[in-house]
């Protein structure tokens, strides 16, 4: 650790991990300041998923070292105590528990007491409830509140389980595709919504979408072969001539 | 605030179901010590009996259902913690016979004799009070489903990879208890029981009493699980049954749930075997054997996993059938029938009895929005129904 993970929101440095000889993250080395909104670019297999699994805990990187605010250590952390110190993922498919309704779902998200024996007796109340609808009008599900999450559209349930992202109350959000196979008035509503959640939260969106990355209006990140190849606006990284070649191009 | 849970699961299809017990409990054993013989209202003690096995075996199905169908872990091994629930009881009761064994020797029971042990085993001490008796049939499955446990949810065992370890764990002990220098009787087990707290085994009045404590049990258990499945506990449950991985990443510590309800259903699954042995009269290894154990986890996905209800039903249906159908001329042919039964429900009826009837109840209600919801469903509200066998969550 050194002064340059201090003042960071998620840092990341030199971090390396291999599938059977397969490189998946080559001395990767990224800072995000908090606050701040990143979207984070690059063709398949260029180790945006990976990387958030190294973030999250569930894959332990070889090599390199990964702070969270400044001075949290992940790499030594399991997923659980990664999720009670405030990361929040939201999965590229989107994973809601399909057979509990809407407001079941938050309820479960809401930062609270996770030890069996406080679930055990918690009861319903109002402060739980006031918290789960505050979150509802927020991703706009208000009125799906009794709906079982199996049954919404797939847009719907991206957007609960951003409600989900945010009923954990996290400092970092990592938020794997959100905008894949929305409509166009979908993609739209849901930068605008990130926009929201990032008044107040650290956000790190992966997507191949550049029209919505474009839209969110943020600092960019390339990756390709496991590193970053360019960072900058998207107006600077989409010029870049490698950028071009490994991933714009095609 | 302890009581709470139980309060709350009190809803009216719960009431409606324990109070069918409760009337099964009291009508079954008056009418067959009250009513006499001759009327047509009588029940034979051998019907008190047999059906006080079923009882038996629908809390070993209830204790298989609040595992597999609300929290997706498949044990093909429950038999065991029945079987040792079971042993705990026989071990009571051979120690009750004392002089009046074979060969008459007032502390070693007969099979002891029979080896030339000169003295009682260490573990067999204090088999003798019914307390302790009581407590290590709760204590011994209770404890090692929590070892066992342990060591499979920490290491992240899952899906089939589980069922196939529980599987090796029954066959294991059922290798174990085979042996004579075990100390539990070999395969002969534990049998020739006299009294249990004095009274009788085979009278009709302690059978009677048997069945009625079965039932209780029965209710206690069920009102137990409705407890657990209808609090928060359980949404986890059914979250980590569906998407065990996406419960993690919310910070919950799926491996303390699941050894939560693992540790207790063994427990239940040891009160259930500990009823079973006075009731039949014998322990032996043979209740380890995995096919019981499978035999047990076919009851629920007939009645109906993830529903309760479904499981106690089955419970009693298939082993009713069991026992019409072997002491016919169609005996020969059970296994198929059991076999057929099995392949019948998973393809047509993939939610079970209970399961299809709250899902049809669910659909015509959905049709006829405003009508008055039936009570029959009342039974499960509030616990969502299991995905179909086939739906795997992929993660």
């Amino acid at each position: 650790m050194n002064d340059l993970t201090a003042g960071s929101m998620l840092y990341l440095d030199g971090v390396s991990v291999s599938f059977d000889g397969f490189k998946a993250l080559n001395n990767l080395s990224l800072t995000v300041a908090p606050g701040e909104m990143r979207a984070i670019i690059g063709p398949n297999g260029a180790g945006k998923t990976t990387m958030m699994d190294v973030v999250t805990g569930k894959t332990r990187p070889d090599d390199g070292e990964v702070y969270f605010n400044g001075t949290q250590d992940l790499t030594a952390l399991d997923e659980t105590q990664i999720a009670e110190l405030g990361i929040g993922r939201k999965f590229q498919k989107p994973t809601v528990f399909e057979m509990h309704t809407v407001e079941d779902n938050i309820l479960l998200a809401l930062k609270s007491n996770r030890r069996p024996r406080a679930t055990l007796f918690w009861r319903p109340n109002g402060e739980d409830d006031r918290r789960i609808d505050g979150i509802l009008q927020i991703v706009r599900l208000a009125p799906l509140r009794e709906r079982i999450a199996g049954s919404l559209s797939h847009g719907q349930k991206q957007w609960l389980e951003i409600g989900m992202l945010l009923a954990q109350e996290p400092k970092l959000l990592l938020v794997d595709e959100p905008v894949a196979g929305m409509t166009d008035a979908e993609t739209r509503q849901t930068a605008e919504l990130l926009r929201e959640i990032n008044r107040d939260r650290t956000v790190i969106v992966v997507e191949h979408d550049m029209t919505f990355v474009r839209d969110l209006g943020v600092k960019v990140t390339c990756l390709h072969e496991g590193t970053v190849i360019a960072e900058g606006t998207i107006d600077q990284v989409s010029a870049n001539q490698r950028v071009i070649e490994v991933y714009l191009g095609r | 605030m302890t009581a709470f849970p139980l309060i709350r699961a009190l809803d009216r299809g719960t009431t409606v179901f324990l109070a069918l017990l409760a009337a099964i409990a009291i009508a079954v054993p008056l009418l067959n010590l009250l009513v006499p013989a001759t009327s047509p209202f009588h029940l034979s003690s051998y019907f008190v009996a047999l059906f006080g096995k079923y009882i038996c075996y629908a809390l070993l199905a209830l204790s298989i259902d609040l595992i597999w169908g609300y929290c997706g872990i498949l044990s093909l091994g429950h038999g065991a913690f029945f079987a040792l629930g079971g042993y705990a009881m026989g071990m009571y009761l051979m120690r009750q016979i004392g002089t009046r064994g074979v060969y008459a020797n007032p502390i070693l029971p007969d099979f002891m004799v029979f080896l030339n042990w000169p003295e009682l085993p260490v573990y067999w001490y204090g088999f003798q009070s019914f307390p302790y008796a009581l407590l290590m049939i709760v204590l011994v499955p209770g404890l090692l489903a929590l070892v066992f446990g342990w060591f499979a949810f920490r290491s992240r065992v899952t899906g089939v990879y589980l069922s196939i370890i529980t599987q090796a764990l029954t066959f294991a002990l059922m290798l174990g208890f085979f042996r004579n220098n075990f100390g539990f009787g070999g395969n002969n087990g534990l049998t020739d029981f006299k009294d249990i707290l004095g009274y009788n085994v085979q009278a009709p009045g302690t059978r009677a009493a048997l069945f009625a404590i079965s039932t209780l049990a029965l209710m206690i258990g069920f009102l137990i699980c409705r407890a657990i499945v209808a609090s928060k506990l359980g949404k986890v449950l059914v979250a980590i049954r569906d998407a065990e991985s996406r419960t993690r990443f919310l910070g919950y510590r799926v491996e303390s749930y699941k050894l939560f309800v693992f540790t207790l259903s063994a427990c239940m699954a040891g009160v259930a075997g500990a009823l079973y042995v006075p009731q039949v009269g014998i322990i032996n290894p043979s209740e380890f054997s995995p096919g019981n154990s499978i035999e047990a986890v076919i009851w629920v996905a007939v009645g109906g996993r993830g529903t309760l209800t479904g499981a106690i039903l089955g419970a009693v249906i298939v082993n009713y059938g069991k026992t019409y159908f072997t002491s016919g001329p169609l005996a020969p042919y059970w296994l198929f029938m059991l076999g057929g039964l099995f392949v019948a429900v998973t393809l047509l009826l993939p939610r079970g009895i209970v399961g299809s009837v709250q899902h049809w109840l669910t659909r015509w209600r959905e049709r006829n929005p405003g009508e008055p919801s039936p009570a029959a469903n009342g039974a499960a509200a509030g616990s969502p129904p299991p995905p179909e066998p086939a739906a795997r969550p992929a993660e």
